[in-house]
C-alpha cells in the first residue's frame, strides 16, 4: 500500500511530463501536420542553455526563462528557416529533415559538451515527503506536477478562450478558409513551433534531475514515450495526450517499482500495441474529417 | 456601420469595383481563362454562369488570390492585387465564400462567426455586437450557436459561410455555388437575403451558380462563361426572357 502511494504520486508526476511532450508534438502535428522527430534534440538545446545560465546567474528561475524562450526561438528558426522550405507535398520530407536535425543538433551538443552526463542540481530536495509514516512524493515531484497542470491549463485556455487561440485551432484543420477569413496562417504555423519547442524544452528540463544528468540524449526516451502518448491519445487530440501521459507516466512507474526498471519499456510497447489494435486511430482520435 | 453613399462623386471616372484585365489562368498545360476582361461596377449583382468546368470557381479562386493567374491582373477598386496575399485581400474588402462546405467543421457556430469578424473587429465588444447582428439576419443560426460545425445540416452550412463573410462587411463578395445541395425553398431564401444585403449595404457581389433560374432573379447582370471566355454578358433581365440566349448558352 506504502509503495502504491509512492509509486502512484510520482507516476502522476511523471505521466504530467511525458503529457507536456506529448502535448508539445501534438501542437506541432497540428499546426504543421508534422511529426517532429527533432523535438527532443531541440528541447535538450534549450536545457543545456538553461542550465548554462543557471550556472551564470544561480537562478534556477533564470534558467527556467532561458529555457522557454530558447525553445520558442529555436522553434521560430527551425520552421522559418528549414522546415517551411521543405516541400509539403506528403509529411515524408518534413520528416527526413527534421531526423536529419535531430544528428545535427546532437553532434553539435556532443561536440560543445562532451558526451558524458553532466550531474544537475534540482530546484528542491528529491527525498519524498513522509505523511502518516508512509512516502508520499518528493517536493520536486510537487514542483513538477504544480509547473505542468499550471502549464496544461494555461495552454487551455490560451486554445479555447483567446482569439489567438482560435486562430491557431482554425488555421490547423482548415488553412485555406482561414485564409480567406483574413487568419494569418503561415504566422500561425510559426506559433504553433514556437509554443511546441518551448512546452518540449520545459518538459525536458522538469525531466533531467530525476534522470541519470544532462546529455545530447536526456531527452530521447522522453521522446519514445511522449510519441507514444501522442499515438495513443490521437495525435490531433490535446485531451488524448494528457490521458495518455497519466496512463503511461503511472503505468511505467507501477512496472519499474515492482517488476524492475528493464520491464518498463516492454510495458509501453504492450500498451501501444493493444490500443493501436484496438483502434488504430488512437483512442481519443476525432471522428470528423477534416475540411479543406 | 451604415455605408455613406456620396452623390456628388462622378460615377463614370471612378474605377469599377472588381475589375480583371486580359486575365489567364492555367492549372497546367493550357489555360483555364483565356485572356478575360471583366468589369464588375460598385453595388453591382452579377450572376456567373457555364457549364460544369467551365471556369467559374476557377476565376472566383483566381479573385480572393487562392491561385495566381498566368498573365494579367485582378484590380479592386483600382487597387491592383497581384502582389495582396490572400488574407491581405480580404482586409481591403474582398471577401469570397468558396466551393462547398466551407464551415470549420471542429469549430462551433459562433467561433466561425467570430473568426471570420477577427481582423475587422479588433475589440471584442465591437465583434460581440457584429455576431449578433449576424443572428438577427440569419435567425436558425442563433438556435445552433453553441453546435460545432459538423453537426450542421447543409442549410445551415451554407448560411453560415455566407454570414461569416458578411461579418467583416466586405466591398465585394464572391460567392461559390451557394444553392449546392439545398431545396429550392431555402434556396429562394437565401437568394432573396443576399439581394437584400447587396440593396441595403452596397455590396458589389460576384455569384457563380449552377442554378441558373435563381441566380438571374437576383442579378442584375449575367455573364456566360464558356471555355475560359466570356460568351455572353447581358442585363440577367433579357438573359432570363431571352429563349433563344438561354437556349444557345444555358442549355434551357
Ligand atoms: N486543382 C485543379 N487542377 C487541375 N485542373 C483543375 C483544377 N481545378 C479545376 N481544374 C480544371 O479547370 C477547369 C475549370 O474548373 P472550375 O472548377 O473552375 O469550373 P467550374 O465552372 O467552377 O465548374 P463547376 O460548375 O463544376 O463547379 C476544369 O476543366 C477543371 O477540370
Ligand atoms: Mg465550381
Amino acid at each position: 500500500m506504502e509503495t502504491f502511494v509512492f509509486l502512484f504520486a510520482t507516476g502522476v508526476s511523471r505521466g504530467l511530463v511525458i503529457a507536456l511532450f506529448a502535448l508539445s508534438l501534438v501542437i506541432i502535428w497540428r499546426a504543421a501536420r508534422i511529426i517532429n522527430f527533432a523535438q527532443a534534440a531541440m528541447a535538450i538545446v534549450a536545457v543545456f542553455v538553461a542550465f548554462t545560465v543557471v550556472g551564470l546567474t544561480g537562478s534556477y528561475w533564470a534558467g527556467l526563462i532561458a529555457a522557454l524562450a530558447t525553445g520558442a526561438l529555436l522553434g521560430a528558426i527551425i520552421e522559418r528557416g528549414l522546415i517551411r522550405r521543405v516541400p509539403h507535398v506528403t509529411p515524408l520530407p518534413g520528416m527526413i529533415v527534421a531526423i536529419g536535425l535531430v544528428m545535427v543538433l546532437q553532434a553539435g551538443l556532443g561536440i560543445l559538451f562532451g558526451p558524458e552526463h553532466r550531474p544537475v542540481q534540482a530546484p528542491f530536495s528529491e527525498s519524498p515527503f513522509v505523511v502518516a509514516g508512509i512516502p508520499v512524493l518528493s517536493p520536486y515531484d510537487l514542483f513538477v506536477l504544480v509547473v505542468a497542470l499550471a502549464v496544461l491549463v494555461g495552454l487551455g485556455l490560451l486554445f479555447n478562450r483567446s482569439t489567438l487561440g482560435l486562430q491557431l485551432r482554425a488555421s490547423a484543420v482548415a488553412p485555406e478558409v482561414s485564409r480567406l477569413l483574413g487568419v494569418r496562417v503561415p504566422r500561425m504555423v510559426t506559433i504553433g513551433w514556437m509554443l511546441s519547442a518551448s512546452v518540449a524544452a520545459l518538459a525536458a528540463l522538469l525531466l533531467v534531475p530525476t534522470e541519470l544528468g544532462l546529455s545530447a540524449h536526456s531527452a530521447d526516451i522522453l521522446f519514445v514515450q511522449a510519441f507514444t502518448v501522442a499515438v495513443l491519445g490521437g495525435l490531433d487530440s490535446p485531451i488524448g495526450a494528457l490521458l495518455g501521459g497519466l496512463i503511461v507516466g503511472v503505468l511505467i512507474t507501477m512496472v519499474t517499482g515492482y517488476l524492475g526498471a528493464g520491464y518498463a519499456p516492454l510495458a509501453v510497447l504492450a500498451l501501444l500495441t493493444a490500443v493501436l489494435l484496438i483502434r488504430p486511430g488512437g483512442i481519443f482520435a476525432l471522428k470528423e474529417a477534416r475540411t479543406a | 456601420m451604415t455605408e455613406v453613399v456620396t452623390e456628388n462623386q462622378p460615377r463614370r471616372t471612378s474605377p469599377p469595383m472588381l475589375s480583371f484585365q486580359s486575365l489567364t489562368v492555367a492549372y497546367t498545360g493550357s489555360p483555364v481563362i483565356d485572356e478575360l476582361n471583366l468589369d464588375i461596377q460598385d453595388g453591382a449583382v452579377v450572376a456567373l454562369l457555364g457549364a460544369n468546368g467551365a471556369g467559374k470557381s476557377t476565376l472566383l479562386r483566381t479573385a480572393s488570390g487562392l491561385l495566381a493567374p498566368r498573365a494579367g491582373r485582378v484590380q479592386l477598386d483600382g487597387q491592383d492585387l497581384t502582389s495582396v496575399a490572400v488574407e491581405n485581400r480580404v482586409r481591403l474588402g474582398l471577401a469570397q465564400v468558396p466551393e462547398g462546405r466551407s464551415v470549420v467543421t471542429e469549430l462551433s457556430v459562433d467561433e466561425n462567426l467570430h473568426l471570420g469578424g477577427l481582423w475587422r473587429y479588433r475589440d471584442r465588444s465591437d465583434r460581440n455586437a457584429a455576431v449578433d447582428q449576424m443572428y438577427e439576419m440569419f435567425e436558425p443560426l442563433w438556435r445552433r450557436r453553441m453546435s460545432l460545425g459538423h453537426e450542421l445540416s447543409g442549410g445551415e452550412r451554407q448560411m453560415l459561410s455566407l454570414a461569416r463573410a458578411l461579418i467583416s462587411e466586405p466591398r465585394v463578395l464572391l460567392l461559390d455555388e451557394p444553392s449546392l445541395g439545398l431545396a429550392p425553398r431555402v434556396v429562394a431564401q437565401l437568394m432573396t437575403l443576399l439581394r437584400e444585403t447587396a440593396d441595403r449595404t452596397g455590396l458589389t457581389v460576384l455569384l457563380a451558380e449552377q442554378n441558373v433560374t435563381s441566380a438571374l432573379s437576383i442579378a442584375d447582370r449575367g455573364v456566360v462563361l464558356g471555355l475560359g471566355e466570356i460568351v455572353v454578358d447581358a442585363p440577367a433581365a433579357d438573359l432570363a426572357a431571352d429563349p433563344a440566349l438561354r437556349q444557345a448558352y444555358l442549355g434551357f
